[in-house]
């Protein structure tokens, strides 16, 4: 048994407001028997936080084109994307990218 | 006798004086007569930009407390003078990012944009005034620039950067260059494509809300816009600033954060945003950087195989028109949507209805009609209960009104008719299961076309 991770999960560039307009999120994912990855915690995400709309924030198995995702502060593609094993500590970053002004 | 030689040459100092300032104005005049601004509907080709050899003496008043700074200095400052920037928008970025290319005294600036100003570009478009509503947001903006520093070349372009355009007209900004507010998705990939095409750097920024963002794309071997969005978002995502809304000194920051890099670039410092992301919060007054993933080797423009080695069709690519103006959906069949005018009567009748605003509560205390219900579409689609009720007590007040077993008429609102639509949709579900059965009507064109059919004196914003 992996034991539980306690993460922050961050939305931001308007990306919060899929979550009741909340940037923060301080959340602990249960123990289970495999460790968590990136790919588990957006199902997750969507059970336990994202209250609707899930197709402005999730295509598929990986989040929707025109959302960067970074782990603690890099973009999660130098870190394995969807494989990425969470760490305990570890800042999750949702930003929708802008167009406007 | 000595007198009078005292006064004659009192007198000849005078009159020289007198000379002196009457040249100065002279100049000043020919100087702002000869370069009288054209504006330009399509590209045509520039005459080379004139390389400075040094700095006169009035560049040297002018420029004196950044030819301090030994990053910038005296070679800085020259070549400075010898790039050629374009900015793409002259709106809430583009405004401060030209005020400070200018002041600082980069040597040709063009401005591209193909709107007109309006009132209520006001807030953020800082370079513009009340007297240029109506004006070439390009001419303004080029206009406000030369009263700031009439030695830098400014090109105003009023016209849509297509990809039939694009490429010529990057390619006369040659040294450094391209800064972009892009209001759209389609155009961002248009300006990106055409940046890496022709080698120069993008230096990119947007903002919305109460957040900005900026990248500098093709820079020093980094990824361009491509490699980190190589699908465009789904259409309905994206939000522009007519929608969402957006505190004006927000894109006026990132603005000048634009105009930092663009000033490090053409001095011949380096950027340090390439491979990076800031983002800037403004609500927390909170900076950060975030390191981006490299130049990717699969990216459709910038990779090692590449697809795009023309400009393509953006629009088609990424499924939205390339305006900023709002998308008009059209999800209800006709005989289920009334105009403004069919309300109009239904209101001078007096006929019983409920008329239902679903704007959030933000848009409707910025103005509504006096009888209107609100529930915002966002309670609809969530099915709050304690407006599912509300929405239940008005219908059945209105069924007391109403004579037979009519289903009670609601005309849904909203403030472009896109919104009203869905509200629609979502009421059809309701009705009859958790309201009693209601006729639906949706108004076309929402508030915005009472505005400008019905009622001039309801605010359009
Ligand atoms: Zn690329």
């Amino acid at each position: 048994m992996a034991a539980s991770v306690a993460i922050q999960l961050e939305f931001g560039g308007g990306a919060e407001l899929l979550f009741n307009g909340v940037k923060e999120h301080h959340v602990t994912l249960p123990s289970q028997t495999e460790p968590w990855d990136m790919k588990q915690l957006l199902v997750w995400i969507q059970r336990n936080l994202l209250k609707e709309r899930p197709e402005l924030f999730v295509q598929g198995d990986s989040v929707r084109p025109g959302i960067l995702v970074l782990i603690n502060d890099a973009d999660w593609e130098l870190m394995g994307e969807l494989d990425y094993q969470l760490q305990d500590q570890d800042n999750i970053v949702f930003i929708s990218t802008l167009h406007g002004g | 006798m000595a007198q009078e030689v005292v006064g004659l040459k009192a007198q000849l100092k005078e009159k020289e004086n007198d000379i002196a300032a009457l040249k100065k104005k002279l100049a000043q005049l020919e100087k702002s007569h000869t370069s009288a601004l054209e504006l330009r509907e399509r590209v045509t080709p520039l005459t080379p930009l004139k390389a400075k050899a040094a700095l006169c003496n009035e560049d040297i008043m002018r420029y004196s407390r950044q030819l301090l700074l030994p990053e910038l200095g005296v070679k800085g400052q020259l070549n400075l003078s010898k790039t050629s920037v374009l900015v793409v928008g002259c709106g809430g970025l583009g405004c401060p990012l030209a005020q400070y290319l200018a002041a600082a005294g980069i040597g040709r600036l063009g401005l591209l944009d193909y709107d007109e100003v309006e009132l209520s570009n006001l807030h953020r478009q800082v370079l513009h005034g009340e007297e240029n509503q109506g004006q070439a947001k390009a001419l303004s903006a080029a206009n406000a620039v030369r009263r700031l520093n009439s030695t830098v070349e400014c090109v105003p372009y009023h016209l849509q950067l297509s990809p039939e355009n694009a490429l010529q007209l990057i390619q006369q900004y040659p040294a450094s260059q391209s800064s972009a507010y892009i209001y759209n998705v389609p155009t961002r990939y248009l300006v990106n494509d055409a940046c890496v095409l022709s080698g120069k750097p993008l230096v990119s920024a947007s903002a919305l809300r109460m957040d900005g963002q900026l990248t500098v794309y093709n820079y020093c071997g980094g990824p361009c816009y491509r490699c980190l969005y190589p699908v465009p978002p789904p259409p309905e995502t994206v939000t522009n600033c007519s929608d969402g809304g957006v505190l004006g000194v927000v894109p006026g920051i990132m603005g000048c954060f634009q105009a930092l890099e663009v000033l490090k670039i053409a001095s011949g410092q380096r950027s340090s945003c390439s491979q990076q992301l800031v983002m800037f919060d403004a609500q927390d007054a909170r900076f950060r950087s975030i390191k981006l993933r490299p130049k990717q080797a699969s990216c459709a423009v910038c990779g090692e195989n590449p697809i795009v080695t023309r400009l393509v069709d953006y629009e088609t690519f990424c499924g939205s028109a390339a305006t900023d103006k709002c998308r008009r959906l059209n999800l209800l069949p006709r005989d289920q949507r009334i105009t403004v005018q069919d309300y109009k009567s239904i209101m001078d009748k007096a006929e019983p209805h409920l008329l239902l605003d679903v704007r959030p509560l933000v848009e409707v205390d910025i103005c509504h009609l006096p009888i209107s219900l609100n529930i915002p579409l966002s309670s609809l689609e969530e099915r709050k209960s304690e407006h599912i009720q509300l929405l239940q007590e008005r219908i059945s007040q209105l069924k007391q009104q109403m004579a037979g077993d009519r289903h009670p008429p609601v005309y849904v609102i909203c403030k472009m008719g896109n919104d009203s639509q869905t509200a629609v949709q979502v009421l059809e579900k309701l009705s009859g299961s958790e309201v009693d059965s209601i006729s639906l009507k949706d108004i076309c064109g929402g508030l915005m076309a009472w505005s400008r059919k019905i009622d001039p004196t309801f605010p359009q914003y």
